[in-house]
């Protein structure tokens, strides 16, 4: 089902002509109204009027996570504070929050492309969604949160934490549709049957998940476990927050970008150069409709590839592959770029490995060191040492194979490695 | 005539292995034979004790990983020669004993051995076709 038939459908070329129509519009409005993009196009000598054409985007300077940083609170907003009715923000903890500011109809379309979201994750009308994203500044729990009631769903506003009342109200609420972190997910699978119930049991039958990055294996994993449909959504809250790209249910092969909103583009995160369709680089992200606070090429830092081919959905918004890493925590280890979604996917085709594990990078003289912690389920653990050991081994030899990577391979005990209720912490690096 | 043993993975932490100890305590639970195998970064603790079924409940309950294996039990003259004459039966008969602990029960003149064999129900056939006393779980628990 698709909730926007005329835009999620429409011809590649009426698309892309749409977007550069707005993309136009977008230039001279940022020139005109944000005094950081007047500088930024004055100082590569770009005009509004040059941009002729879609590609002639490639010659707009980029946005930064630090821009935005510079500029706190809002210094990077584009209409009078008056018309801003609602404000998000990072949590901060890499530094200065980023701030976004939404107008009405900012909020608005974002409500609409999360309706669209949810109709393509296979929601109707009819669910009942339970929204364990965050509420507050975090843009997940109520961005879910208007998306669901845009397209007329019963949403339960249940937020995080306070995981074994969840589990209860999973059941007594008799929820079909579930939106939090993938890891938060299952966390409350394994909370749930220590009471005793199991998810197949339940009317559950759709996760949206996001938030984190996570693999192609984890989702085989939680939807073998649990029975649901497990869909991936993609989002940032600098851009607008969930709902910027999402799977359809019916193929689950990529996330379908809003690209009537957002302009989309990958590049080279080393040169910064535009990268063809297909090719794996930074995605670069340009809001073409948002009012607030719009952004021109901005930074994801996440790594991805784009495919322009249509889907079997109908939908014909081009589809990125599921987020494969962050290029600013891609870890170089003796040379190797490494993803921790790599090892988890390692992880979980090593004879169904439990998916809680965390990196540890350490500096040894002068040679990094990656040990790989996973946790010991009763599915793998063996009154043998050798069994354990040689377990240890395939993991190592694996992780060899695939990445090139020397790691240590230590299991631990169940719950050793800390569970979160927001994004898992998967890295620590010592280094 | 297979007995029960629970093992109990445990990460080289201090205190892991007095955490065991002390929930087994707590629930009132004897320990009758046990066993540690140790590694560089984690060891399995193998345990025969007066009641699995509440130790396992206690320990899952505790956040422990609890494994369940069937171990066998034997007699053994406690003499020199006894082991080596029940070794000798079973490599002849091409079993390979995985790990094996022992432990001498202070009013016989047996020690008992807790052997974990790679085919358990073999192992006991040619220890009953040879006349050795294979120690049953309902004994052993309550010793």
């Amino acid at each position: 089902m698709i909730f926007d038939v005329a835009n999620e459908t429409m011809p590649r070329e009426e698309l892309e002509a749409l977007q550069l129509r707005r993309l136009q519009a977008l230039v001279h409005r940022v020139y005109a109204n944000v005094p950081f993009y007047k500088k930024a196009f004055d100082n590569v000598g770009i005009k509004p009027e040059d941009i002729k054409k879609l590609s002639d985007v490639k010659y707009l300077p980029f946005t930064e996570k630090q821009d935005m940083r510079n500029h706190y609170p809002y210094g990077l907003f584009a209409v009078p504070k008056d018309n801003i009715v609602r404000i998000h923000a990072s949590s901060g903890t890499t530094g200065k929050s980023t701030v976004v500011g939404y107008t009405k109809r900012d909020v608005e379309i974002w409500g609409q492309l999360m309706a669209r979201s949810f109709m393509a994750s296979g929601a109707t009308p009819k669910d009942i969604v339970h929204n364990a994203y965050g509420y507050g500044l975090f843009t997940g729990g109520l961005g879910a949160h208007y998306g669901g009631e845009t397209l007329g769903c019963t949403v339960i506003p249940i937020s995080g934490g306070a995981t074994k009342r969840q589990v209860a109200l999973l059941r007594d609420f008799g929820a079909s549709v579930i939106c939090c972190t993938p890891s938060y997910f299952l966390h409350l699978y394994e909370a749930a049957l220590e009471s005793g119930i199991d998810f197949k049991e339940l009317p559950l039958r759709i996760g949206i998940f996001g938030a984190e990055p996570w693999s192609e294996e984890m989702r085989r994993d939680i939807e073998s476990r649990t029975g649901i449909t497990a869909i991936d959504i993609y989002g940032l809250s600098e851009i607008m927050g969930p709902g910027v790209g999402i799977e359809c249910e019916t193929a689950q092969n990529g996330l379908h970008i809003m690209e009537d909103h957002f302009l989309a583009e990958i590049i080279d995160p080393i040169t910064g150069e535009p990268l063809p369709p297909g090719e794996t680089g930074e995605l670069v992200i340009t809001t073409l409709t948002k009012e607030g606070q719009p952004l021109i090429r901005y930074r994801t830092r996440d790594i991805t590839k784009l495919n322009i081919t249509p889907c079997r959905c109908g939908r014909t918004l081009a589809r990125m592959h599921r987020v494969m890493g962050r290029s600013d925590d891609m870890l170089i280890i003796r040379g190797v770029n490494v993803f921790p979604s790599q090892i988890e996917s390692i992880l979980i085709e090593t004879d169904g490995l439990s998916p809680h594990y965390q990196l540890l990078i350490k500096r040894e003289g002068t040679l990094d060191s990656l040990e790989v912690q996973v946790e010991v389920d009763e599915k793998i653990f063996s009154d043998e040492v050798k069994k354990l050991q040689q377990l240890e081994a395939k993991i190592q030899k694996n992780i060899k194979e695939f990445l090139g990577v020397t790691a240590v391979v230590k299991l631990v005990e169940p719950r050793a490695i800390q569970r979160s209720e927001g994004k898992a912490k998967r890295i620590l690096d010592m280094r | 005539m297979k007995v029960e043993q629970i093992s109990i993975f445990l990460e080289n932490r201090a205190g892991r292995l007095e955490e065991v100890t002390r929930i087994l305590a707590e629930e009132n639970i004897s320990i009758r034979a046990l066993s540690l195998a140790d590694t560089s970064d984690f060891g399995i603790l193998r345990l025969i004790l007066s009641d699995h079924e509440r130790a396992k409940k206690a320990l899952k309950d505790n956040g422990f990983t609890v494994g369940r294996t069937a171990v066998v039990a034997v007699e053994v003259p406690d003499k020199p020669g006894g082991l080596h004459s029940i070794l000798k039966l079973l490599s002849g008969n091409g079993i390979n004993v995985e790990y094996m602990y022992a432990f001498v029960h202070q009013s016989a003149e047996t020690a008992i051995i807790i052997f974990r064999f790679d085919r358990t129900d073999q192992a006991i056939e040619v220890l009953q076709e040879n006349n050795l006393t294979i120690v049953p779980g309902s004994r052993l628990y309550n010793l």
